[in-house]
């Protein structure tokens, strides 16, 4: 286990550089920031000389050796629209963000997982057919249309929720977070809802089609015919044995939630990371996307640390890496 | 909905458990009148409190609250409220003593300012001179920002305070806009922002400004939350509170106002305008904006990066050099439609770079009519009775309904021969690949307060040293009409000044230097019970929001 | 459950497949969808692209109206550029079936290739696809969006690769997964002390078993890239303007859903739903007739 986790450290670490590389070399092609951000009013002799204070007339292997050398020293740079450390920017919005994924994630699978057994041990029944082509609706509307359908609904019809942002935040350890006010979370339920729809159809239909599967396998008739109860069969037996696929999917989502809340966040006005990153790509204000990258990187590998882990607790039969 | 009842609720009771106990029917008189004239009381000031609470939506996020730190309408916009300028700007662009209450030309290099006196920062030190040098001294310091304002503060080679309430300020060459420049420039106190970095500003430490508002809070990207300064010299707001919220796409932002979760917008969206103006509940404010949306088109002689001929070779003349073109390609545009049709009613259509009452607009130049017979003669006439094939240019996150702009006007080519396909890309993109001359026609929209500075920036020749024709990105070049401007540019008499201005400005569009389509409208939708005037600016100033 | 009546596979195959009266009307609206994609040059009333066809003047007209010069019939009225929203829905069809489904069997093929590989490889190839794998889901899709669209300029294409660059990464994790877990199966010990080269076991052995998720996956992930091009169109970093997919035409509804003229955005959304279910159901019946582990159903 040591040896693995060790080369997983040694790994991440060359993705961490690949992903620098790759944005740097990603916004250059991209255009100038100077150019958007510039002041209309200014003349050739300033644009050239903001240019030379962001060192962005410097060749871009240079640069790139400088962001390294502040990097290894834990300075991601300052955001060119902001005036503020990029990395103290993302992690002031990582809450925000971070609460809206878990909230969907949580969302996903408590609806999802049973919603999808129960679709699975009635195929047949109006419920289960019910839920089915409910879930169709759930992935095949783009976000942003249903997060308005939402607001419409919701906000400006029924007036029972609020239209957009977030609300009253209580402070944990110096983190605001907002699921623990009322108003935090009447503010989060429509947005957490629009991110989880995707996923809670994905996890139905999976659960769905894990449960009709497992229930034909040859363990199952063993353990009715041994006397087990059905409940206990299904909620033990068959739902460890479906989580494998259904974990990896959940895990990888996790990802994509994180990175769908740019939709989101934009329709709910809700200060996360996915409205600061988009607005930073929009003007290329590089410090800050690199940070971004970064951080999601890092986040992506501890995500699927974490799973790989779970694999090996979850089925005997998996073997990390090591065996052959 | 949160609706301030529930707040009231709460008054009553807790006055309500508070009342003392008191014996005696006397005392049970008295004490029960004391709780009813505490509950009026209480009653009152939360009707008060209510009515001088403002939520306004606002469609750009403000990056930072540092008034010298960048210069982008929506941090102006929010500096306006915490701040003020020598010179401010009337809703219908004209300058207006602000810090300043006069200001005149000693001699044609040198202009003096008389400040106001008393004037109170909202620490309640006075404004004195020291300050104003202090924050024109400023935004040279700040060398990290992309977007100074030094080009405002740049002509000035010289400034000294001749008494605590004078300024006299020196230029280089005489130098007409200076005022204007002055307009521009947030005076903050130099006793709080002396050893204050860009953090401070937006913690609040160093906010000390002598605005109508004072600063409360800043959640960034979120919402920024700003009080009544009761000392402010232009008399009290109606405003014990205000909010921006910031929401940037325009769906949701009109869904706040519809729920009630803001009590006004700006930038509505131009297809809610007839739903919101048929809508009782709602009041809409439009006014003519600064922003007027023209073509730049490559003028330079030889061949242009997206002109070819029809069956797609590129061709090694270009087409567009030709006035005769540019007069065909202008005539072609039905303005009235587009403004009716795509802008939906949001647009005047332009004639001039500047918008009507604007200094320097000169109405002796009329909107081109819609004349696609005179349009394909001229074509002909040119050499292309055939056209020729062109890609247009645009951009499709930055001005009202850019994308369906070019697209609409892609179609008005089309009929008259020519072959026109459409690219709409991202600001990040579009204004670099634009400043390095890769498109043909390519789209912009501009506003500024002063006909000259346009047509120096937007027609003027290219030329690094001297600062001119930094967005000139069609490399239009009149020796006339440089002169014209230079002649305004340096002419501190402002009325010579904008004859010269007006004169050039006819010079460069009879030669269709640029294709101009409208001036923008400015929206903005508040509840009934408020309005607002409009400004030509765009911003959106709470105090200048009144309840009725 | 009848006897199969013939001994084909083939035959088996159809007689399951058609056994259930929703994969039939599915497969039925599948194939009119994607017959009226492929003619659409030839059943549309008007080109949609030819902008000397359209007229400014016919803008958001409701449905049913006529166009100025009388010789149009709008069945489900017009845009804000004045195009007719039927053509346009018949041609943003195409592209979108085109995008969603080329960009998924890509992403599919892709990914199942290089994380079977994983999975049964192990070691430091197994190492080096994943972290490349980790590497690529991070990249915001936008991102890659804009890099390709500031490189060589809007296009089919480019959006295309961009979303099997976004994807790829999702199958060759789970098909990894798969692979892990089937790696210690007895068979698969079984096919190796056979004898059987690495590449028949891969293809015949492990393929299979690995498939069903996957297709479930990727059934959903063709109405996710048809979702994400219209979300990259939404945010202005899709397909040029003039050339709409169904995507990009309900992105440009979005701003007219409040005020009344929702077909812009309904009709185009209404055909976008009806697609990606039929697929979706599709795919369903697919995966059921084709589990060798639910043959017993």
């Amino acid at each position: 286990m040591i040896t693995f986790l060790i080369r997983r450290l040694l790994q991440s670490i060359l993705v961490l550089l690949v992903m620098s590389l790759l944005v740097f070399l990603g916004v250059y092609a991209i255009g100038n920031p100077v150019d958007i951000l510039i002041s209309p009013d200014a003349n050739q002799a300033e644009r050239a000389r903001i240019i030379a204070a962001f060192g962005l007339d410097q060749p871009l292997w240079q640069q790139y050796l400088l962001f390294l050398r502040n990097a290894a020293a834990g300075n991601l740079g300052r955001s060119f629209a902001f005036a503020t450390p990029a990395l103290g920017l993302i992690l002031e919005r990582f809450p925000a963000t971070m609460e809206l994924a878990v909230s969907a994630m949580l969302l996903s699978v408590l609806l999802g997982i049973p919603l999808g057994l129960f679709a699975g041990l009635r195929p047949k029944g109006l419920a289960g057919k019910t839920i089915m082509t409910a879930s169709i609706l759930g992935f095949s509307l783009p976000t942003f249309w249903v997060g308005l359908m939402l607001i419409m609904v919701f906000a400006v019809k029924l007036g029972w929720l609020p239209s957009s942002g977030r609300g009253a935040t209580v402070n944990v350890l110096g983190v605001p977070l907002s699921f623990l006010t009322r108003d935090g979370l009447e503010h989060l339920l429509l947005p957490a809802f629009n991110l989880a729809l995707f996923n809670i159809a994905l996890v139905i239909r999976l659960t769905r089609a894990g449960t009709q599967e497992a229930l034909q396998q040859e363990y199952v008739r063993f353990a009715r015919a041994k006397g087990l109860r059905n409940g206990r069969i299904i909620g033990v037996h068959v739902l460890k044995n479906i989580l494998i696929p259904i974990v990896t999917v959940i895990a990888l989502q996790f990802g994509s939630l994180i990175a769908f809340a740019i939709v989101t966040e934009t329709v709910f006005a809700w200060p996360g990371m996915g409205k600061l990153i988009i607005d930073s790509i929009r003007v290329l204000d590089r410090p800050v996307i690199v940070a971004y990258l970064m951080l999601i990187v890092t986040l992506f590998i501890v995500i699927n640390l974490v799973v790989d882990v779970l694999y090996s607790l979850l089925d005997p039969r998996v073997r990390l890496a090591e065996a052959k | 909905m949160r609706k301030p009842e529930s707040g009231a609720t709460y008054i009553i009771t807790g006055f309500g458990a508070r009342a003392p106990h008191i014996s005696g029917n006397f005392m049970h008189k008295t004490a029960r009148n004391l709780r009813i004239a505490l509950f009026a009381a209480g009653l009152l000031a939360m009707s008060a409190a209510a009515a001088a609470d403002l939520k306004i939506g606002l469609s750009a996020d403000v990056s930072s609250l540092d008034p010298h730190y960048l210069n982008i309408a929506p941090n102006i916009n929010l500096s306006s409220h915490l701040f003020d300028t020598l010179v401010l700007v009337d809703p219908n662009g004209k300058l207006v003593p602000g810090l300043a209450t006069s200001w005149r030309t000693v001699d044609d290099t040198t202009w003096e300012f008389k400040l106001r006196r008393g004037v109170k920062f909202h620490d309640g030190s006075e404004l004195t001179a020291d300050d104003v040098l202090f924050s024109l001294e400023r935004p040279a310091t700040l060398t990290a920002s992309p977007g100074p304002f030094t080009s405002y503060t740049r002509q000035i080679v010289d400034k000294k305070a001749v008494d605590p309430y004078t300024v006299q300020l020196k230029t280089a060459t005489p130098y007409g806009p200076l005022p204007l420049d002055m307009s521009s420039i947030f005076i903050v106190s130099k006793k709080a922002a002396q050893n204050a970095a860009t953090e401070d500003f937006n913690s609040g430490r160093a906010l000390v400004g002598t605005g109508p508002f004072k600063f409360a809070s800043f959640a960034r990207g979120d919402r920024v939350v700003l009080t009544r300064n009761d000392q402010y010299w232009g008399g009290k707001s109606a405003w014990d509170k205000v909010t921006f919220r910031i929401i940037t796409a325009s769906a949701p932002r009109l869904a706040a106002l519809l729920a009630g979760d803001v009590d006004m917008i700006e930038t509505v969206p131009t297809a809610d305008l007839a739903k919101l103006k048929a809508d009782a509940k709602f009041t809409l404010e439009q006014k003519i904006s600064w922003r007027t949306i023209f073509w730049h088109v490559d003028q330079q002689a030889h061949r242009s990066p997206f002109v070819t001929d029809k069956a797609g070779k590129p061709l090694d003349k270009n087409p567009l050099a030709d006035v005769r073109v540019r007069q065909a390609m202008s005539k072609a545009i039905d303005r009235k439609a587009m403004a009716a049709r795509t802008m939906e009613g949001l647009a005047l259509p332009a004639s001039n770079i500047v918008s009507p009452g604007i200094f320097g607009y000169n109405d002796a130049l009329k909107v081109e009519a819609y004349d696609p017979d005179g349009a394909k003669k001229l074509l002909a006439e040119a050499g292309y009775p055939d056209g020729f094939g062109l890609t247009l240019h645009g951009p499709n996150n930055r001005y009202i309904n850019d994308e369906r702009i070019v697209q609409t006007v892609a179609q008005f080519f089309s009929r008259i021969g020519i072959q026109t396909k459409v690219q709409t890309l991202p600001l990040s993109v579009y204004f670099s690949k634009a400043r390095a001359g890769e498109f043909s026609v390519a789209l912009l929209g501009w506003g500024t307060l002063a006909g000259d500075f346009g047509l120096r920036t937007l027609v003027g020749t290219p030329n690094p040293d001297t600062g001119w024709g930094t967005w000139n990105w069609g490399r239009y070049s009149n020796p006339q009409v440089d002169a014209l401007v230079k002649s305004a540019l340096s002419s501190v008499d402002q009325v010579k000044r904008e004859g010269y201005a007006k004169q050039a400005a006819a010079l460069a569009l009879k030669e269709e230097a640029v294709i101009p389509l409208h001036h923008q409208y400015a929206s903005w939708a508040m509840r009934r019970g408020l309005s607002y005037p409009g400004r030509v600016d765009e911003f959106t100033f709470a105090h200048q929001v009144r309840p009725q | 459950m009848t006897v199969a009546t013939s001994d084909t596979p083939l035959a088996r195959f159809l007689h399951a497949y058609f056994s259930s009266r929703i994969a039939v009307i599915a497969t039925l609206v599948l194939l009119l969808l994607t017959l009226a994609a492929i003619c659409a040059p030839l059943i549309a009333p008007q080109n949609p692209y030819d902008l000397t066809k359209l007229d400014i003047m016919d803008s958001r007209l409701e449905p049913g109206k006529v166009s100025s010069d009388g010789k149009l019939v709008y069945l489900m009225g017009t845009d804000e550029q004045g195009r007719d929203m039927l053509s346009a829905i018949l041609y943003g069809l195409r592209i979108s079936i085109a995008v969603g489904f080329a960009s998924t069997a890509a992403a599919l093929a892709i990914g199942l290739a290089l994380g079977m590989v994983a999975g049964y490889a192990g070691g430091r190839i197994e190492s080096l696809i994943m972290r490349v794998a980790d590497i690529q889901l991070s990249f915001p899709p936008i991102l890659i969006a804009l890099v390709l669209l500031a490189l060589s300029g809007p296009g089919v294409g480019k959006i295309i690769i961009a979303l099997i660059a976004v994807q790829w990464a999702y199958y060759a994790r789970t098909a990894r997964s798969a692979a892990l877990v089937e790696r210690g199966k007895e068979y698969m010990e079984a096919a190796a002390g056979l004898g059987l080269s690495p590449l028949r076991i891969v293809l015949r052995h492990l393929l299979p078993n690995c498939l069903p998720p996957l297709i479930v996956i990727a059934a959903l992930q063709v109405a996710s890239a048809i979702s994400l091009e219209a979300t990259l169109s939404f945010l202005g970093l899709g397909l040029p303007v003039t050339e709409p997919s169904l995507g990009l035409l309900i992105s440009n509804g979005f701003q007219y859903l409040l005020s009344g003229t929702y077909w812009i955005s309904f009709y185009p959304g209404l055909a976008l739903l009806l697609t990606v279910a039929a697929i979706n159901l599709v795919a369903d019946q697919l995966r059921d007739v084709l589990n060798p582990r639910l043959q017993g159903i």
